[in-house]
């Protein structure tokens, strides 16, 4: 049975770190006799270095070493050595292995100096020669020569559905668009960084910025061929990834090359230009035609996508499946090509697909609304889905509807005439708009492990990671409660390559999965305290079992007859234990296979634009979830804002500009590339859902660190097309395209 | 950054002396824009003289009602001052309208003049940008120029100064002080900043071996009737797309005069004072307005990715005609 109740509203366990400045990241250590590593990346984006000159960055006192493909180490050879966790198909780019440059900004060269200073003046020093080769980063033009990948790293297309091209074909209504967004980076606050310690017997500490200090630790043995026991990687604190550090990242190669070459511990931080040298979210074009009947039935739904890629990974996402996730369609045919350029590896940023999928999806079913003549969100209700017809299984749970009817209500939807252009006030049109998301809500395998000792203090440990989502928070709430503690009295552990096997924090998976192990390493503790208590001489829990006692209060105590206790910390006393360990290796129940698990949303937006001025003022978001249980709604809310603050950036925003000269992307700091500031937030609302699940996973929890912002910018674009009576297909929707759009 | 000596003068002759005697010294004063080209090595000091310590700090009345805003003050003291949000509300609303509040208490009058273009290019040591570089080329002219001009350029420099205090400054028809080996001199601002034409290394009409001592005001500042109106890609923290600082004096509907100029698309704030005259015995109206625009905008010349700039110059122009008169929509 699943826990059923939301948990407690409490601050972050790790706040008051955080906010004086105890929490050291990864960039922040600072051992004895550290020395500093400064990337050098190429300025061509293809071709190969003929020369790379280093001379003059060697004689400066205090300069090291520069390290290149042609002084590198020996290194691993093959793909496999190089593949992380989360490595799409192909091969993966691998560091200064010899001088051909497959993309702009790529790293040639780590200077390494006693400070950092001498270590950057040292860099500006390194000169390069290079053969240059025609690089084509021109995504609009190399669209004719996209292709099938072999294998698809998210889900691959499925076969049609019914006859989608007929049904479009002899429908009443039908919308055929292309939608298209930029290139985007993750820019997290904290660039990335590793800092490596190095110890006389040659093992290593490595504190880096990842999503999952496992994943760092397999790459680092794979491609130095180090042993487990030489290697270990810690990520206590992770200043906000976003997907960014699901793989590891040069930087990490980079440091630990220097430091095992070195003798030294060594470290190196990206600067912010830096952080658009690598894994971006790709850009895509997708054309969509869409079909009604007469009376607002979708008839068909036919989506074609074409996503950047490498040329040396496939890289590709979840974009397909949303149609058939959301809606009710007999005939639908999706499919996804990849496009290759001379770009780095494309990489998951938060919601990677949905939040690319869903907006194409939710701005093309507006459109169609408005054929049809329907409000748009009658129109979403007449063809929700009442089953998952991508996978074709019931869902786990689904709430989308309530979240609906309390979004509408809560935003006064009512209140709205259908009618675009029909709301001003002052030089600003006002319009409203709304739009609906999922997202996946896996459970996947973890482990955990749970420490009570005699003092009362309740330990439990799993190397995930915390990236400010508020796992640390949310871990040892599921603890406390499961053991009936209060939460000082619980610690948990993560980000450390030695603790319980995790995966990467990622898709939102972290609450269900990990969250469950712990759930379930804290009952095997209690069934081991139970055990322990049924040895003490006149125990009154005697030939009692486990279903039938519960942990509450500190005790372990019937739950018919609370009286007949033991304390937990009594029952190691009297069993002369310092401390009780229960470990547990938690899988998905094979239940699930059979449901289609996912967490919806539903957003209600008002803008404001002003179009003499180009410019958009989103005044107002609602946005209505159905996550499951919700273990603390405080972290929870945060997680939705962030989501909604981040579907701003991606509506009206945020644009990694490709110069197609240079094949670099051109806007790289936080001056050229806009995310939301606080002036551009205003009233922001989150509302949960209730919603019981017993099929996703022991706590009832779907995870939310997605879902708050696949539908946001849609319903952005779309109260946008309310506001104006034009439609933007184009992200973002910047000052430009207001005044360039001469539509009615 | 390269290593470069570092002096803390205590007299300006001293600063004036350094400027010119000393290899490519550069004056530093609160930083936040000379540093930051420091650490992308595209300014490279060998000497830097910290002004911090001369006694440039003042606001202060002047002889014939105007105002004197020393060169150190601080971008926020300016802004915050009483004399100047009476006096000159104007000045300090472009002042808010820039950068960060952190950064406005560290940025002085002086170096906010000073602070160089933010074409990516000029930032990115790899690409050709004749600023940098004297005859290296201009990425910008064929590459991403969605921020660029469209006055006044060149085929050498497409760039814009991207200072929000300096538009006010220009319509407020101040001028800048300065010292140098031969003495104090003092230049309007409308010759303050200067056109790329075919050495765009060169932003100001200051000399190399000048030091900025101080802006004066006129005694005129608009405070009943004026607006500053900064069009952006987000609320706050961006420079302007396109932004207009306008002054007027009036008499009931009537304006008497006008002053009126534009950021965000030349390489100085622009100013066309025969077109400021077209509006004067003139009332204030929308049309009125739209003839001043389109006299601002003669000759205008966009490029590949800021086209809409031509349009929204002229549309935020007339919004600020309007919110300076007082007129409703
Ligand atoms: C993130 C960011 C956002 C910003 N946004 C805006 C914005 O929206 N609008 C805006 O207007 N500005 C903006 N700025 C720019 C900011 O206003 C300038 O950096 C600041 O005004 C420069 O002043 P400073 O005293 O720090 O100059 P410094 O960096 O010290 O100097 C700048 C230049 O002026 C020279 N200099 C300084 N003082 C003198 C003097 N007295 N005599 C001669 N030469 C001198 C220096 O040698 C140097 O070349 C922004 C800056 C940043 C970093
Ligand atoms: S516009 Fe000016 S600053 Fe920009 S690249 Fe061209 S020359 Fe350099």
């Amino acid at each position: 049975m699943a826990a059923t109740k939301n948990g407690e509203a409490r601050n972050r366990v790790d706040g008051y770190q955080k906010v004086t400045g105890q929490a050291k990241y990864a960039g922040e250590w600072q051992p004895p006799g550290l020395l500093h590593g400064v990337v050098l990346n190429s300025t061509i984006a293809k071709g190969k270095i003929l020369h790379i000159e280093t001379e003059k960055a060697l004689q400066l006192d205090g300069v090291l070493q520069v390290f290149t493909h042609e002084n590198r180490p020996p290194l691993a050879h093959y793909d496999k050595s190089y593949q992380d966790l989360d490595a799409p198909p192909g091969t993966p780019f691998r560091p200064l292995f010899d001088n051909k440059i497959l993309f702009n900004m790529q790293p040639i060269a780590l200077v390494v100096a006693e400070s950092l200073e001498l270590a950057r003046y040292a860099a500006s020093l390194v000169t390069v020669n290079y053969e240059k080769k025609q690089h084509e980063v021109d995504f609009e033009k190399q669209l004719q020569h996209a292709f099938i990948p072999k294998d698809y790293k998210a889900v691959a297309p499925p076969e049609p559905w019914g006859s989608p091209a007929e049904a479009y074909h002899d429908a009443k209504h039908r919308l055929s668009a292309t939608y298209t967004h930029p290139s985007q980076h993750h820019h997290p606050m904290e660039p990335h960084a590793s800092t490596v310690l190095w110890e006389e017997n040659g093992r290593i500490t490595v504190y880096d910025k990842i999503q999952g200090a496992l994943n760092s630790q397999k790459y680092l043995m794979g491609v130095f061929g180090l042993a487990q026991e030489d290697v270990r990687v810690l990520s206590p604190f992770v200043g906000g990834a976003f997907g960014s550090g699901l793989r590891p990242q040069y930087q990490l190669f980079l440091a630990t090359m220097a430091a095992l070459e070195l003798r030294c511990s060594v470290r190196v931080v990206l600067s912010r230009p830096q952080m658009f040298s690598f894994g971006h979210r790709p850009k895509t074009h997708q054309r969509f035609s869409l079909a009604a009947s007469e009376d607002g039935q979708l008839q068909a739904m036919i989506q074609e996508v074409y996503g950047e890629t490498s040329r040396f990974e496939d890289y590709s996402e979840n974009v397909i499946s949303w149609p058939l996730v959301l809606y009710n369609c007999a005939n639908a045919s999706l499919s996804y090509k990849l496009v290759g350029l001379d770009v780095y590896t494309p990489l998951d940023m938060r919601a990677p697909g949905g939040a690319s999928g869903i907006f194409a999806l939710e701005c093309a079913m507006d459109e169609l609304a408005y054929q049809v003549g329907m409000n748009p969100l009658d129109f979403r209700l007449k063809n929700y889905a009442e089953k998952d017809q991508f996978e074709d299984k019931p869902f786990s749970s689904k709430e989308l509807r309530e979240c609906f009817r309390q979004g509408a209500e809560k935003f006064g939807w009512k209140n709205r005439p259908n009618q675009p252009r029909t709301m001003q006030e002052g030089h600003e049109l006002i319009g409203w708009g709304l739009a609906n998301g999922a997202w996946e809500a896996n459970q996947k395998p973890a482990h955990a492990k749970a420490v009570l000792a005699v003092d009362g203090k309740l330990t439990v440990s799993s190397a995930t990671a915390d990236i400010g989502t508020g796992t640390y928070t949310i871990m040892s709430q599921v603890a406390a409660e499961t053991m009936g503690l209060e939460l000082e009295q619980v610690t948990f552990k993560l980000g450390d390559s030695s603790l319980p096997k995790a995966p990467l924090e990622g898709g939102s998976a972290t609450a269900s999965s990990v969250g469950s192990a712990v759930r379930e390493a804290c009952r095997q503790l209690g069934k081991k305290l139970l055990e322990l208590a049924q040895e003490v001489d006149g125990s009154p829990l005697k030939d009692i079992p486990f279903w039938e006692v519960e942990m509450e209060a500190g005790q372990l105590r019937l739950k018919k007859d609370p009286t007949k206790a033991m304390a937990l910390t009594d029952i190691l006393h009297q069993n002369q234990k310092d401390s009780l360990a229960a470990t547990i290796d938690s899988q998905p129940s094979e239940e699930q296979d059979n449901y289609a698990i996912y967490s919806h949303s539903a957003v209600f937006v008002e803008v404001r634009v002003d179009e003499a001025l180009g410019t958009v003022r989103v005044s107002r978001m609602v946005n209505a979830i159905a996550g499951g249980r919700i273990l603390n709604p405080k972290t929870a809310k945060s997680q939705i804002l962030g989501g909604m603050v981040w579907g701003v950036g991606m509506a009206l925003e945020e644009e990694s500009v490709m110069d197609t000269h240079y094949g670099r992307f051109i806007n790289h700091d936080l001056a050229g590339y806009h995310i939301p500031v606080n002036a551009d937030l205003q009233e922001l609302d989150v509302i949960f859902v209730e919603e019981e699940d017993d099929i996703v996973n022991p706590i009832g929890a779907k995870g939310l660190g997605e879902v708050g912002n696949v539908a946001v910018a849609p319903a952005i674009v779309n109260a946008i097309f309310h506001a104006t009576g034009k439609r933007f297909r184009d992200l973002p929707v910047t000052v430009d395209k207001i005044l360039e759009n001469d539509e009615v | 950054m390269k290593p470069f000596s570092y002096q803390k003068v205590m007299g300006i002759t001293e600063a004036v002396s350094d400027l010119k005697e000393k290899n490519q010294s550069y004056i530093i004063a609160g930083g936040t824009n000379l540093l930051d080209l420091m650490k992308v090595h595209v300014m490279q000091p060998q000497h830097l003289i910290d002004i911090n310590g001369l006694k440039l700090h003042d606001i202060s009345e002047r002889d014939g009602g105007g105002l004197h805003l020393g060169a150190l003050a601080s971008n926020a003291q300016t802004a915050y001052h009483p004399l100047v949000e009476g006096r000159y509300p104007l000045l300090s609303q472009a002042i808010l309208a820039g950068a960060s509040a952190q950064l406005r208490n560290k940025a002085t009058n002086g170096g906010n003049l000073l602070q160089r273009t933010r074409c990516s290019y000029f930032y990115d040591n790899s690409t050709s940008c004749n600023k940098r570089e004297p005859e290296s080329g201009c990425a910008a002219l064929h590459g991403y120029n969605r921020d660029h001009a469209i006055l006044g350029h060149s085929e050498h420099c497409i760039a814009t100064h991207p200072s929000d205090m300096a538009v006010a400054l220009a319509a407020l028809e101040a001028r800048v002080v300065a010292t140098g080996p031969d003495g104090a001199r003092s230049i309007p601002m409308a010759d303050f900043h200067r056109l790329p034409s075919n050495n765009p290394q060169v932003d100001s009409n200051l000399e190399a071996e000048e030091l900025i001592t101080g802006i004066q005001l006129p005694p005129e500042g608009f405070a009943e009737h004026y607006a500053y109106l900064k069009v952006r890609d987000r609320a706050s923290y961006s420079f302007a797309l396109v932004s207009v600082a306008v002054g007027l004096r009036m008499e009931g509907n009537t304006i008497l005069k006008a002053r009126v100029a534009l950021g965000g698309v030349a390489h100085k704030p622009w100013r066309v004072p025969g077109a400021e005259e077209l509006l004067e015995g003139k009332e204030a109206d929308r049309e009125n307005f739209k003839v001043l625009s389109e006299a601002y905008l003669t000759g205008s010349e966009a490029f590949k990715h800021n086209k809409f700039k031509i349009k929204l110059a002229k549309q935020t122009l007339v919004r600020a005609l309007m919110q300076a008169s007082n007129l409703k929509l």
